[in-house]
């Protein structure tokens, strides 16, 4: 008799989690370690997102799981998304701040029938490893291609670059110079630096005797781009009217206020910008600096985050809750809406997000805090860096 | 020859930086007999201390100073106490798994009290922006690194080669048993050089700033290096450690300038070499 009704409990309880199901939705990024700023601002983007949308699609409630990935680590990234998905059934991965791991994560998606939207990691071949790979972020091509016709349009004739020697900074490097000398200017010299590199005077004074007009310089977000662009100012360059030029990595807002007076005048190129005068942008700032904690440490991963539920949800709505990644996937192939950083819209060819790219100079406002002003805007940019590898 | 001047200038300024902060490190370690693998976390406890009174108390930057080395020694008094005092003179390996695990919760508490952004230290007016030296600009704060190295190195040789503590601590590190048999106060000694060496870190920490930015991952971050340079100059040896900072930073400064796709190629390999070459460091006191 107990047995019985241990079954009919079962079998209701069953039933009824069959009309309102939870949907989980596993997302991997940095959560701790040198990198737990991004990892915030991913769980920021997502929290803002749920806060102002609500985290129920229809009768089905939505649950975030998180796995923290460090550092750099395709293996670990590799194992973390297979438990998620075999052991927690989640319908949906998401996250991925480094490109290794989102590439090491592909493999998987065919067979789990899984859709991976990646809220950052910015190498353009990610998207071909796998077709239910959707990208909401950005790819270093397309963030630093529009830097070579801005330095051409001001009349820059020769440049130098400077990158760290890892895959990013070799993207930008190829993404500037190919769009540069395109637009016949001449890269009079490109130098790759170990990722390592502390002390950089003398790579400032090597731009310098290269007689070039303009620096264009790409180094990862954090510690190395405030001794960088330190150096920059004491080596004499910004006096030298040497211009600087940069994909907005370098300039991103939580590092701002530690580089201070020594950024401003800076020139970037970049999708996003937390100063970008719209009103979804004013209520998702205000949303997602709720969800951080501290506004300082708000940055662009939340972004791209943010559009990544966007997708998600969208993806949600069109299979009913039913597990169906094609199905999922084909649902926002041309999705197009109207972003924090301006209008966006899925490519349905590659399935990563055309947008704007701004041009923008770091500016102090008057309160003393600094900022990054969009002056010009190309529109709808896709990316350039898939065509470029073909 | 400008560029020879140039690369020159550039080494000397990064060799003196990396002196300041590894000779903390190369006292204990040397002196001590402690692989102190948290040295890395004064540094940073310093910079975090020196930033926080020059930007949110808007001290002046003397006083962050002085504030960083007395605020980190007082952080580091009750560690000696409760947690070094068990590990001198224990095994190597011993030492390592609790010193590095202090790392570990210092980065942790400075990631939760401070957070995971770069911390900058105000510098006053004069030491701000580049100073002109005829064939070239360098920063003034560089021009100042080269002159608390210079200070540190000559105080920290009269202090250990002239000065009774001195005598003191060679002859507790040298035998504690019979220099405790002597009357030295080997206790007092060794809390009095600990100490001194963790107000090294912190100092160290505060001029080497604008080059090693303070953030929570600062303390694993740039360990490797100040042991590199301690065990190239020697343990314990501050000519070893000076003559090591400044090789090293030639070395690693011309690679940079004159083949940067190499990387830290020839850093590294003038380490082996050195290390090949003389086994102790180059100044090493042998056991």
């Amino acid at each position: 008799m107990k047995k019985l009704i241990l079954a009919a409990a079962a079998a209701v309880l069953i039933s009824g989690a069959a009309y309102a199901d939870v949907i989980k939705i596993g997302v991997v990024g940095p959560i701790s370690g040198p990198f737990a700023i991004q990892g915030k601002n991913f769980k920021a983007g997502i929290d803002a997102y749920i806060a102002t949308h609500g985290d129920k699609i229809g009768e089905d409630t939505i649950e975030i799981l998180y796995r923290d990935v460090p550092q750099a680590d395709p293996a670990q990234a590799k194992a973390l998304a297979q438990e998620l998905v075999v052991k927690e059934g989640v319908q949906y991965l998401a996250g991925f701040y480094f490109t290794p791991d989102a590439m090491a994560v592909t493999p998987l998606l065919q067979q789990a029938n899984v859709p991976l939207v990646v809220m950052n990691a910015a190498t353009s071949a990610i998207v071909t490893k796998s077709p239910y790979v959707v990208r909401t972020s950005f790819t270093t091509w397309q963030t630093s291609a529009p830097m070579a016709k801005i330095a051409r349009e001001r009349g820059i004739e020769k440049a130098i670059t400077v990158v760290s020697d890892y895959g990013p900074g070799v993207d930008a490097e190829n993404a500037f110079k190919s769009t540069f000398e395109k637009e016949g200017g001449s890269v009079v010299e490109s130098i790759r630096m170990p990722l390592s590199t502390n002390d950089f005077s003398p790579v400032m004074q090597r731009v310098r005797n290269s007689g070039a007009q303009a620096v264009f310089a790409f180094l990862p977000s954090g510690p190395t781009t405030l001794g960088f662009v330190k150096a920059y100012n004491e080596n004499g360059l910004k006096d030298a009217g040497i211009q600087f030029l940069a994909p907005g990595d370098l300039t991103q807002e939580s590092d701002l206020p530690a580089i201070g007076d020594s950024a401003v005048g800076i020139l970037t190129t970049f999708h996003y910008s937390l100063a970008h005068d719209s009103p979804e942008n004013r209520a998702f700032v205000e949303a997602a600096q709720k969800a951080i904690g501290n506004p300082a440490e708000l940055s662009f991963p939340s972004v791209g985050a943010y559009d990544g539920m966007h997708v998600i949800y969208k993806m949600i709505e069109a299979t009913g809750g039913e597990q169906d990644a094609q199905k999922a996937v084909d649902a926002v192939k041309g999705l197009s809406w109207e972003s924090p950083r301006g209008p966006v819209s899925i490519d349905p060819e590659t399935r990563h997000i055309t947008q704007n790219i701004y041009l923008r100079e770091v500016a102090k406002r008057d309160d003393g805090t600094y900022y990054n002003k969009e002056i010009k805007t190309f529109e709808k940019q896709p990316d350039p860096g898939l065509a470029a590898a073909k | 020859m400008q560029v020879f001047f140039s690369i020159a200038v550039d080494a000397l300024a990064y060799g003196m930086v990396l002196f300041v902060i590894s000779i903390g490190l190369s006292v204990t370690m040397g002196l001590m007999r402690v692989v102190n693998l948290a040295h890395g976390a004064f540094a940073m406890i310093g910079g975090y201390i020196a930033s926080y009174a020059a930007r949110d108390l808007g001290l002046a930057y003397g006083f962050a100073v002085i504030l960083a080395v007395v605020g980190t020694i007082i952080i580091a008094i009750p560690l000696e106490r409760f947690l070094y005092r068990r590990i001198y003179g224990a095994p190597e390996l011993t030492q390592v798994l609790m010193t590095i695990g202090i790392t570990f919760c210092v980065i942790g508490i400075a990631n939760y009290v401070f957070g995971p952004t770069l911390k900058t230290i105000p510098l006053p007016a004069e030491l701000q922006g580049p100073v002109n030296l005829g064939f070239r600009s360098i920063a003034a704060h560089k021009i100042f690194a080269i002159g608390c190295g210079i200070a540190v190195a000559l105080g920290l040789w009269y202090l250990i080669e002239r000065t009774s503590f001195g005598v003191k601590l060679r002859a507790s590190v040298d035998n504690t048993a019979m220099a405790a048999a002597l009357g030295v106060r080997t206790k007092i000694v060794y809390a009095a050089s600990f100490a001194l060496a963790v107000g090294l870190a912190a100092f160290g920490g505060v001029i080497g700033a604008e080059l090693l930015p303070v953030e929570p991952y600062y303390a694993l971050r740039y360990m490797v290096t100040f042991l590199v340079v301690v065990s190239v100059g020697g343990a314990g040896s501050i000519p070893g450690a000076l003559i090591a900072c400044l090789l090293l930073g030639a070395i690693d400064t011309t690679g940079r300038y004159l083949v940067p796709e190499y990387g830290e190629f020839f850093f590294y390999l003038a380490v082996i070499a050195i290390v090949w070459i003389f086994p102790r460091g180059l100044l090493g006191r042998a056991k």
